[in-house]
């Protein structure tokens, strides 16, 4: 059963395992560093689909299937699946898993979605309540631009603080048993809003929620920076990462050397277009389902806080004029149990 | 102690970056000049076919927009516009793409929802405030008597 730590930590007693992981991506993806990482990719930004959004639900679709593969399972054996993506009403998951006859949680915190799920399916398993679950989330740039931006064909300028939408899906398996990594606590986060207005930075109206999350989950558990091999954030970019270390540092904790960012990992450096880095669901779930859980599993990772970050508005609350409140959930990944 | 809005809003403009305007500024002069350029190139020509000044104009404009909107739908133009910015913007096959652009985009909505409805969903608000401004000069050209 979860025993609850402080105000804001579960620490999840029977550790639920990560019994396999998958991620896909696009053409941009496989011409990044993590590659080698990815299970699937596809040049073809469209995956042979009519529209972006079916695009979009196909990669979900495909992570899931490939991570089930990995794991020897068929969709009848997963009780629940904690899924979520970007568009309106959560299409990409609905209508990409549709055919599943997965009991289905939608879940819904902007790019924060995948450790959101990971939290929920954790605490769901380590209850008692299921053995098999299922966590995913997507993104693609073409079904995000279109419903937050503009036109892809429109010639506009990007701000340098602007972010650019990852094409891809990671998805988990996670049992009951198993060899690991587990999930051993979970710091479901706060909404913060530090008053950022400007949509084309996102890393800045998310960093607060990070900070927040990060200092609820040392208060909690006692633990420092330190204890832990890596801190990786969602997609905060390369400026809500600053803007975080500043805000940790404003409350007397340094995690710069132990910090990497998702959005600062998928793309090459020196990519233009990518301006101050990587963002959307797809961002932190395809790294943490390729490269950071094949860290985890050749034993060069072994306990890692892995915190996505999510920016909570809609084109319509941009265009009142409203402050973007952000949120960070946290779990902490680890290659041993609770004893 | 927690941060405030204000002290976090002086920590993100130390941190988040500004565009180049010098640089930006030189790119849409030399793109946007380029433009203005095969314009002044084409109303030369029609001229020299014998045209009228008026009908050479409208002739320029026309095919302006039919090269922007043949890129914008070759997926060029907005390559150009990264550089170009309001180079590409301000001119107009700015205006054609704006309306091609999203033209392409939502046909997966249907022709009637989706292409005809959002067609303008960029260039609508510059046809409401252009044609409103046009109609205040000319009221006030008229009150004033400066024609």
């Amino acid at each position: 059963m979860p025993t609850r730590l402080g105000k804001y930590t579960l620490r999840l007693d029977n550790s639920p395992n990560i019994a396999s992981f998958a991620a896909v991506g696009g053409k941009k993806e496989g011409e990044g560093p993590l590659a080698d990482f990815f299970d699937i990719l596809c040049d073809d930004t469209s995956f042979g689909e009519q529209t972006w959004e079916k695009a979009e639900s196909r990669l979900q679709k495909d992570a899931v299937n490939k991570a089930l593969d990995k794991a020897g399972l068929s969709p009848s054996d997963i009780q629940y699946i904690f899924a979520g993506d970007l568009l309106n009403q959560c299409t990409s998951s609905t209508y990409g898993l549709r055919d599943m006859g997965i009991p289905f949680v939608g879940l819904y915190g902007a790019c924060s979605t995948m450790a959101e799920s990971l939290a929920v399916s954790g605490i769901f398993v380590d209850a008692g309540a299921a053995d098999k679950t299922v966590c995913v989330t997507s993104s693609h740039f073409c079904s995000a631009e279109r419903q937050f931006r503009f036109p892809l064909e429109y010639g506009g300028q990007r701000t340098p603080t602007s972010q650019w939408t990852v094409t891809a899906a990671g998805g988990l398996v996670m049992t009951k048993d198993g060899e690991g990594p587990y999930v051993r606590q979970a710091t479901i986060g706060t909404i913060e809003d530090l008053g950022i207005k400007d949509a084309n930075n996102m890393g800045a109206a998310m960093a607060p929620a990070a900070a927040a999350t990060l200092q609820h989950f040392f208060e909690d558990t006692g633990t420092t920076p330190e204890s832990f091999d890596l801190i990786v954030t969602g997609d905060l970019g390369q400026v809500g990462s600053e803007l975080l270390y500043d805000l940790m540092r404003h409350d007397g904790v340094e995690i710069q050397k132990r910090h990497t960012d998702c959005g600062l990992l998928i793309y090459p450096p020196d990519d233009k277009d990518v301006k101050a880095g990587a963002s959307g669901c797809g961002c932190s779930a395809s790294v943490l389902c390729s490269y950071l859980l094949n860290k985890m599993g050749n034993r060069e990772l072994n306990d890692i806080l892995f915190m996505a970050t999510g920016a909570l508005m809609s084109t319509t609350s941009v265009q009142q004029g409203e402050s973007i409140p952000g949120v960070a959930h946290l779990v902490h990944l680890s290659n041993t149990k609770w004893q | 102690m927690k941060m405030t809005a204000s002290e976090y809003d002086r920590l993100n403009k130390q941190v988040s970056p500004n565009s180049s305007v010098v640089k930006n500024c030189i790119f849409a002069f030399l793109i946007g000049g380029l433009i203005c350029t095969i314009g002044e190139f084409l109303t030369n020509s029609f001229l020299h076919m014998g045209m009228l000044q008026r009908e050479a104009a409208a002739l320029t404009s026309v095919s302006l927009i039919f090269i922007a909107a043949l890129l914008t739908g070759l997926n060029v133009y907005d390559n150009i516009a990264k550089f170009g910015g309001a180079g590409t913007l301000v001119p107009i096959t700015g205006f054609s793409n704006s309306i091609v652009a999203p033209a392409l985009e939502f046909k997966s909505e249907g022709f009637v929802l989706g292409l005809g409805a959002k067609m303008f969903i960029i260039a609508g608000p510059v046809l409401v405030y252009g044609i409103t401004s046009s109609v205040v000069y000319g009221v006030i050209a008229f009150l004033f008597k400066l024609y």
